[in-house]
C-alpha cells in the first residue's frame, strides 16, 4: 500500500461540529439530469455548483439563506433555510395575560404590526365574545390600511433597489414617514404601536389627525402616480420583471399561497371581499388581479392596491361614527382615568386587569385576515385562565417562501433575485 | 362554516373515522382518528374544502393524548371553513405526513413547512415526510421548545464568555 492511499481501515477521523451541522443540511436531489454529461462528452459537461447565499445579504430582505444549487447561471435547485431571527414569540406569549401578548405578537412581521395585533384581538374576542363598537372598528380599519399602504411602500422601495433603482427608495420612505407620524399621532408610537386592544382600540384618535389623514390621502394617489411613472414604463425594469418566473393559480393554492402573489396569478380572493371582518363590508373597493402571475402582474397588483387602501380610508375617515372607540364591557376594558377617582366598581375592574387579566373562557378559535402578503390567521386555545395556552399565527410570509423554489427553478439567478424581492417575505414573520 | 346539523352530516358521512364533532363560537371541528387522516382530508377535499390554510400543533397537558395537529380547510367558493383535529401522546407522537402524493389521493404541498414546524416545536412525528427536519431551530437543539412543560427561559446564551473552556484574555 502506498503511503498517498488512505487506509480502508481504523477509526475515521473526528468530524467537527462545524461538518457534522453542515452535512445534517440534506440536499433534496435534482429534479431533472442535466442536459449534457450523462454521455460523458467533455466539452458539455455542466459542474453544478451549491452556492450559499446569506443569511446575510441585502438581498434577502432579512436573514434568509438560501442553498442555491446553480449550473452555470441558471438555478436548479434552492432550498430555504430559516430561524435565524427565531425568538419564540408563541412561546413567550402562553406566559403573558391576553392583553400582555399584544405587544410581542406585533412583533412578529415587523412591516405589518397593526395585522398581528388584529388578527390576535379578534381571535380572543372571538372566544370572550365581545362586540367591538363600531367607532373602533372604523379606526382598525383606518390604521390596518395605513399598514398596508405602509408594508406595500417598504416592499416597493427595497425592491427597486434590488432591481438597481435606488431614488425610489428614498421616494417610498418619504411617504412612509407621513404614515408613521400618523401612528405617532395616535398612539404614540411609529412602530409596534399596541394601539388595538381586546373589545376595541386603546383611545380615541386626537384632534387634528383626520386633517393630516386627508392631506395624506390627498397626497398619496398623486405620488403612487409617480411611482408608477418612474417604474412602469421603465424599460430595464420590464425586461427584468415581465413574464419572469410565472406560477400559475392552481400551483399557487396547492402551496397555500395568498394575497397578492394569488391576486397576481388571476384569482381574486381576498378574505376583505370575501368573509368580511372589522366591517370591511361597508366599503367599496375594488381588488387587483393580474393575468399571468409573473413578476410584472405581481408588481403591478401591489402598486394598485396602494390606490385601493386609500379609497377605502377615505371612505372610513368620511363615514366615521360616533360612539366609544372600546367596548363597555369592563371586564376586558379598563375604565376611563376619570371613573376612578369616583368609582368603587371602577377601581376593583382596574385592578383585576392590570394584575392578573381577565379570564377567558376554554376553547379555541382561529381568526384569518387579509395581511399585505395573504392571509394572516391566528390560532388562540384559552384553558379557561388569563393566560392563552396556545397563540400561534400562520403566517403569510412562512407560508408563502415554500412557492419561491417553485417559481426560481429554471430561471437565472439576477431573477431569482427579483423574485425573492416581489415575493416579500418578511423573516421576523416566517421566524416568529 | 357549516352549520351545527352540516357539521353532523359530514361527521356522520365520514363514518367511524370521526371521534366527536365541536361546534363552539360558530366553528366547526371534526375531531379524527389519527390513522385516517389522509382518508378524511381527502373527503373533505372532495367536498369542495380544497385549500389548507393552516397546519399548527398544540400541547394539550396535562390532558392526555397530549399532543394535538390542526388542519384548517378552507373552501373557497362557498367560504367556508372546517377544522380537523387529531390528538396523539407522547409516547408514540406518530402521524401519517399529508405532504406527499399517495397513490389513492393527492398531497397538499402547503403543509411542508409547517409538518416541519409542527415536528420541530412539539415534536410530532410525520411519516413519510419528504424532508423532516427541523425547520426554526437549530439543526442539534435537544427538546421541542413549545411543549407546556418545556421550560420558558433558563437557557445559557452560546458566546464564548459563556463557555468555560475558553481561556479568557486575562489568562
Amino acid at each position: 500500500m502506498s503511503p498517498l492511499e488512505e487506509p480502508t481501515t481504523g477509526p475515521a477521523p473526528p468530524m467537527s461540529e462545524y461538518r457534522r451541522r453542515e452535512q445534517s443540511i440534506t440536499l433534496s436531489p435534482l429534479p431533472e439530469q442535466l442536459e449534457h454529461g450523462a454521455d460523458g462528452s467533455e466539452e458539455t459537461t455542466q459542474e453544478l455548483l451549491t452556492l450559499n447565499f446569506g443569511p446575510h445579504h441585502p438581498a434577502t430582505h432579512g436573514v434568509l439563506r438560501l442553498l442555491v444549487t446553480l449550473q452555470g447561471e441558471v438555478v436548479r435547485d434552492i432550498k430555504p433555510i430559516v430561524g435565524y431571527v427565531h425568538t419564540g414569540i408563541e412561546k413567550t406569549a402562553e406566559d403573558k395575560a391576553y392583553w400582555k401578548v399584544i405587544p410581542v405578537v406585533e412583533r412578529m412581521d415587523y412591516l405589518a404590526y397593526y395585522f398581528n395585533a388584529m388578527a390576535f384581538c379578534g381571535a380572543v374576542e372571538t372566544l370572550v365574545e365581545v362586540e367591538v363598537p363600531k367607532r373602533a372598528q372604523y379606526l382598525r380599519v383606518i390604521h390596518l390600511e395605513l399598514n398596508r399602504i405602509a408594508s406595500h411602500l417598504i416592499w416597493l422601495g427595497t425592491s427597486a433597489l434590488d432591481l438597481g433603482a435606488v431614488s425610489i427608495f428614498l421616494y417610498c420612505l418619504r411617504e412612509r414617514e407621513k404614515i408613521l407620524d400618523l401612528f405617532e399621532m395616535s398612539s404614540g408610537q411609529r412602530m409596534h404601536t399596541r394601539y388595538f386592544q381586546v373589545g376595541g382600540v386603546i383611545e380615541d384618535i386626537p384632534t387634528g389627525f383626520a386633517h393630516k389623514l386627508r392631506e395624506f390621502l390627498k397626497v398619496m394617489p398623486e405620488r403612487a402616480d409617480q411611482y408608477g411613472a418612474i417604474l412602469s414604463a421603465n424599460e430595464i425594469l420590464l425586461q427584468r420583471l415581465r413574464s419572469i418566473c410565472p406560477l400559475d393559480a392552481d400551483a399557487l393554492l396547492s402551496l397555500g399561497v395568498t394575497g397578492p402573489l394569488l391576486r397576481a396569478a388571476g384569482n381574486p380572493w381576498d378574505l376583505r371581499k370575501a368573509a368580511p371582518y372589522s366591517s370591511y363590508d361597508d366599503f367599496d373597493f375594488k381588488i387587483p388581479v393580474g393575468t399571468v402571475g409573473d413578476n410584472y402582474d405581481r408588481y403591478a397588483v401591489r402598486l394598485a392596491e396602494i390606490y385601493e387602501s386609500v379609497k377605502i380610508l377615505e371612505q372610513a375617515l368620511d363615514g366615521l361614527p360616533e360612539g366609544p372607540h372600546i367596548t363597555e364591557d369592563r371586564k376586558v376594558a379598563l375604565p376611563p382615568r376619570h371613573e376612578l377617582a369616583t368609582s368603587m366598581e371602577a377601581l376593583i375592574h382596574h385592578f383585576k386587569l392590570v394584575t392578573e387579566g381577565f379570564r377567558v373562557p376554554p376553547g379555541e378559535v382561529y381568526f384569518p385576515i387579509e395581511g399585505p402578503r395573504g392571509e394572516l390567521g391566528c390560532f388562540v386555545r384559552s384553558d379557561g385562565s388569563s393566560k392563552p395556552a396556545r397563540v400561534h399565527m400562520r403566517d403569510p410570509s412562512f407560508v408563502n417562501l415554500q412557492a419561491f423554489s417553485h417559481m426560481a427553478k429554471g430561471a437565472y439567478i439576477a431573477d431569482m433575485i427579483a423574485t425573492l424581492a416581489m415575493l416579500d417575505p418578511i423573516l421576523g414573520g416566517i421566524d416568529r | 362554516m357549516p352549520d351545527a346539523t352540516g357539521l353532523e352530516l359530514i361527521g356522520q358521512e365520514l363514518g367511524d373515522s370521526v371521534l366527536d364533532t365541536i361546534f363552539f363560537r360558530d366553528r366547526a371541528t371534526l375531531v379524527i382518528d389519527p390513522p385516517s387522516i389522509r382518508s378524511v382530508l381527502a373527503r373533505l377535499r372532495e367536498k369542495g374544502y380544497s385549500f389548507m390554510s393552516s397546519l399548527h400543533g398544540v400541547d394539550y397537558y396535562p390532558e392526555e393524548p397530549r399532543l394535538g395537529v390542526i388542519y384548517e380547510l378552507l373552501d373557497m367558493r362557498r367560504v367556508d371553513r372546517i377544522t380537523v383535529k387529531l390528538r396523539v401522546p407522547t409516547s408514540a407522537p406518530e402521524v401519517q405526513s399529508v405532504t406527499p402524493d399517495a397513490s389513492q389521493d393527492a398531497g397538499w404541498p402547503t403543509a411542508n413547512h409547517q409538518e416541519r414546524e409542527v415536528y420541530d416545536m412539539f415534536g410530532v412525528v410525520f411519516r413519510d415526510h419528504p424532508d423532516l427536519r427541523r425547520i426554526l431551530m437549530p439543526e442539534d437543539y435537544e427538546g421541542h421548545p413549545q411543549r407546556r412543560d418545556f421550560p420558558l427561559g433558563g437557557e445559557p446564551v452560546i458566546f464564548t464568555c459563556n463557555d468555560t473552556g475558553t481561556p479568557r484574555s486575562s489568562e
